[in-house]
């Protein structure tokens, strides 16, 4: 059996030179210290993204973006298909898994000051990530043709509609058109299976070879103190694989006791179901929009509330270059303090949401 | 066998079988299922020769019934039968060439149009198709 | 001097206007209080306003003087007493020709209907406590029937007609009883008006009449009743009991099911049990109580089973299987139950233990997908196990191989 496999080795290592690429692979090493078990959250992003690239594409197979059969189609998959029911589950609850632990990777590189010179541009193509990972997730949203994902995507839309100048523009580009209809079903489907995964593709491929190339940032608090530094392959790779196996438990047996709703088909011409929100990783600005007073200073306190948002989006994907500190390799707690603050402001938000009567 | 061997074949035969427990589904997914036509888009209702002229049939449409005519001069019509008043289900009566609510007299003409009786909005019309044998009922564009 | 044309034409459109606005009683009612004010305050809703009508074409009197006994000239008529309210409002009401001219489509038989009703009898008796026009379409603020907050609409009759007619003090002269309004809230018409909002549901005066309101007699109200139930009527007829109530003088429908407190029939109404009607009339051990009795046992039965199906179906979507079309299924079975419940009116054993036969058989498929269902989330649950265990063992399994590579000599 080995030599069969050495055999194979030695066939696809002449042909595509990967001696090069397994010594480098070979001397790859990760720091391990207290503060390593956040190093994971990458590569569980990495992994939730390799199952909805799955699940999405066995859904593709069946899926029908029409206005008259992408509901039908839902149902057909959940009914009809053999093991329609655990693929479509699967999809829908890992995209929000993925979700969660991208805002947890986010936020414990930003913690940890993992962004500092030279992993800048390792931050920026996260960011853009994160961006891109969020549309896909508004535009995945609608496809079911449900009530709740129609009469969100008409909120979501209407809020981007709101902005100064571009707003109008940007909100019919969205939309194919003035409403939301088969034309916006045709735009959010070519979002989300090809245009922005390309995006993501093509971010995720300049992201994970910046940190191949630059390695495993270590935190500021263990400079100058020795850190055990453990192989990637294969101990690392190891203990990432476990944490994944545990994710595709989790993921089970949510699919299995809670298989995702298919809902009641879109009804353009029936009222706005009382308390519409969007998708729970939005409600915290959402929320936001809801509770600012309508006026503040006689400006808008909608439209100030999404420049303030597209502000601080602005601020938090230059953090590398506005934290001169960090990049000195000095302690900046003025940021720790802000992220805290944002981090706090968009869980109590998102609380809030579910919570507080009468959203 | 030494240790390392052991956990070796453990680790390669967990896996085996695991990677196995994952693609019996996936390959079940990937065959056609039963009922191969998924939209409720278009369903066909009964066959040519199924209704006598002045005749009607009720038949499924997406999650509730809809009702097949065949006129008295043989015009296939399709609509809702879904009453407007308080969702019984209507029937075509031949003689008055109407359709006709029996829970609280609602009565409707073959366009879905309200006669008379409590209900407040007309019954949706469908297109009906003929292709060879059989007749096939969708929902207006 | 030559004045110019325009200057006249003006001056004569400005007074014109100023004569046309001039309403000396709106003006002078105005600055009056309560009752004195009311019709002025009123009177901005009325649709008799809307059709360009004011104070003189009822009162008559020239509104465009100023002085108060001048304006109330010779053809005023102020305001009539209880007694003559009726000939008033005819005065208009009556006359297709002028009517014709305000709305084509309303009707002028009112005075005539109401000459016939009760209260217009009793009018004519010399008794005033009697509604009269005014007591049911207001006075100074009359909206068509059309409009909600008319007291004419439908969900607004029942109170109307209930301020004279459920007042016990009011109404004790007349020795007729006074719990119709309480009885009617409970019935599931009034649930229907109320509730649902269905303005289709009857209020009072849908079998009472409006104007020509009275009680209908015996052998009306089934034809009453029939108005919005033919099919229960029709049945009703095919029945032996058609004959038999004919001939004992009973009312068709009020028999069991009352007249005002009119409730959703259940099962429970047939039978020979504690709320069953056919008890009231048919002895113990006859064909009828044996027929009654075998009659609730299929429905009840059917009823039963339909429910079992429900919360089989209910118990499998729970666990996450999709049972749509076997719910549609029994949906149309339960359409079928409805449909087998108004049979009871026939009193036809024969036929309603065909269609419980019928429904019963349809059930058997229902109950063979809900089975499958639940077998199906069985399934699913058991391959959870299977895949779980696997993966355990995997991340076991890589576990001692991290172990193992840890604990190797290092290269």
């Amino acid at each position: 059996m080995n030599k069969t496999l050495r055999a194979v080795w030695a066939f696809i290592d002449e042909r595509f030179q990967i001696q090069a690429l397994a010594g480098f692979a070979k001397k790859k090493s990760v720091p391990e210290h207290k503060h390593s078990f956040w190093y994971f959250f990458g590569g569980i992003c990495l992994f939730l993204t390799a199952l909805q690239i799955v699940t999405g594409i066995l859904l593709l197979l069946y899926y029908t973006p029409s206005v008259d059969g992408a509901h039908e189609s839902v149902q057909f998959i959940m009914s009809q298909v053999k093991f329609g029911w655990l693929i479509r589950s699967v999809h829908s609850w890992s995209a929000n898994i993925l979700i969660g632990a991208l805002f947890i990777h986010m936020f414990s590189t930003f913690f940890l000051k993992a962004y500092r010179a030279p992993r800048e541009l390792t931050w920026v193509t996260g960011f853009f990530l994160f961006v891109i990972f969020l549309a896909i997730g508004f535009s995945g949203y609608l496809l079911p043709w449900n009530e709740l994902s129609y009469f969100a995507t008409r909120v979501g839309t209407d809020i981007a509609g709101s902005l100064p100048i571009i707003g109008k523009s940007l909100k019919t580009f969205i939309l194919g058109g003035s409403i939301v209809g088969q034309a916006t079903l045709t735009r959010f489907f070519w979002l989300h299976v090809a245009i922005l995964p390309l995006a993501a593709g093509i971010l995720i491929g300049l992201h994970v070879l910046l940190v191949q190339i630059l390695g495993m940032s270590t935190p500021l608090s263990l400079k100058g103190k020795p850190v055990r530094e453990i192989p990637f392959f294969p101990d690392f790779i190891y203990k990432d694989v476990l944490g994944w196996v545990m994710i595709l438990i989790l993921v089970g047996v949510l699919c299995v006791f809670l298989p995702w709703e298919i809902g009641k088909k879109a009804d353009p011409f029936a009222a706005t179901p009382l308390g519409i929100k969007p998708e729970w990783y939005f409600t915290f600005m959402f929320t936001t929009l809801k509770l600012i007073p309508s006026h503040i200073f006689s400006i808008e306190g909608e439209k100030l509330a999404i420049l303030g948002f597209m502000l601080g989006g602005a601020l938090w994907l230059l953090v590398p270059f506005l934290n001169r500190r960090a990049s000195r390799e000095l302690p900046s707690p003025a940021f720790t303090v802000a992220g805290a603050i944002i981090f706090a402001y968009i869980v109590v938000m998102t609380i809030l949401t579910y919570t507080l009567h009468g959203l | 066998m030494n240790r390392r061997k052991f956990v070796n074949y453990f680790l390669g035969g967990s896996l085996g079988a695991t990677v196995l427990a994952f693609l019996y589904p996936v390959l079940r997914y990937l065959l056609p299922p039963g009922q191969a036509e998924v939209l409720q888009k278009r369903v066909a209702a009964a066959k040519v020769g199924d209704l006598v002229p002045n005749s009607f049939r009720i038949f499924k449409f997406g999650a509730s019934p809809g009702i097949l005519v065949n006129t008295q001069d043989g015009q296939l019509l399709a609509l809702s039968a879904v009453c407007t008043h308080l969702t019984c289900t209507v029937r075509y009566e031949g003689d008055s060439g109407t359709l006709y609510c029996p829970c609280h007299n609602g009565r409707f003409d073959l366009a879905g149009n309200v006669i008379s009786g409590p209900p407040p909005a007309p019954l949706e019309t469908y297109k009906v198709e003929v292709v060879g044998d059989d007749i096939f009922v969708s929902k207006k564009a | 001097m030559k004045i110019p044309a325009a200057l006249i034409l003006s001056f004569l459109l400005l007074s014109g206007a100023l004569l046309a606005q001039k309403n000396s009683c709106v003006e002078c009612h105005g600055k009056l209080d309560d009752e004195l004010k009311a019709p002025v305050e009123g009177f901005k809703l009325d649709v008799h306003q809307q059709f360009g009508l004011g104070c003189q074409d009822c009162h008559g009197g020239n509104p465009a003087l100023d002085d108060e006994d001048k304006a109330k000239d010779k053809t005023f008529k102020g305001a009539p007493k209880r007694a003559q309210v009726p000939e008033f409002c005819a005065r208009c009401h009556s006359d297709s020709a002028y009517i014709k001219t305000f709305n084509p489509r309303l009707r002028v038989d009112q005075l005539d209907l109401y000459k016939t009703s009760r209260h217009g009898e009793l009018l004519k008796k010399g008794d005033t406590k009697v509604a009269v026009c005014t007591d049911c379409h207001g006075v100074h603020g009359i909206q068509t029937a059309k409009h909600p907050r008319s007291s004419t609409f439908p969900w607004n009759i029942p109170q109307t007609c209930g301020r004279c007619h459920a007042d016990a003090n009011f109404m004790k002269a007349y020795k007729i009883p006074t719990d119709q309004l309480g009885e009617y809230k409970q019935s599931v018409h009034a649930q229907a008006l109320y509730e649902k909002k269905d303005l289709s549901a009857p209020a009072c005066n849908s079998c009472h009449g409006n104007h020509g309101a009275a009680p209908p007699e015996v052998k009306s109200i089934a034809f009453v009743c029939r108005q919005c139930h033919p099919s229960a009527g029709e049945l009703f007829s095919k029945s032996p009991h058609k004959k038999a109530f004919d001939e004992m003088g009973f009312s068709e429908c009020d028999a069991c099911h009352g007249k005002h407190k009119i409730l959703r029939p259940t099962d429970d109404m047939l039978g020979t049990g504690g709320g069953a009607v056919c008890v009231q009339c048919h002895e113990p051990g006859s064909k009828p109580f044996v027929a009654a009795g075998r009659m609730k046992e299929l429905l009840a039965g059917f009823g039963s089973e339909i429910e079992a199906n429900q919360s089989l179906l209910d118990r499998a979507e729970r666990k996450g299987v999709e049972v749509s079309d076997p719910k549609y299924r029994l949906q149309e079975i339960h359409t079928l139950l409805v449909s087998v419940r108004n049979l009871t009116h026939a009193l036809d054993l024969a036929d309603i233990e065909q269609k419980v036969g019928e429904g019963k058989s349809l059930l058997v498929g229902v109950r063979a997908s809900g089975e499958a269902a639940l077998r199906e989330a069985k399934l699913r649950r058991t391959g959870l196990v299977v895949a779980t265990v696997l993966l355990i063992l995997f991340a076991f399994a890589f576990y001692l191989k991290i172990r193992q590579m840890k604990n190797r000599p290092k290269a």
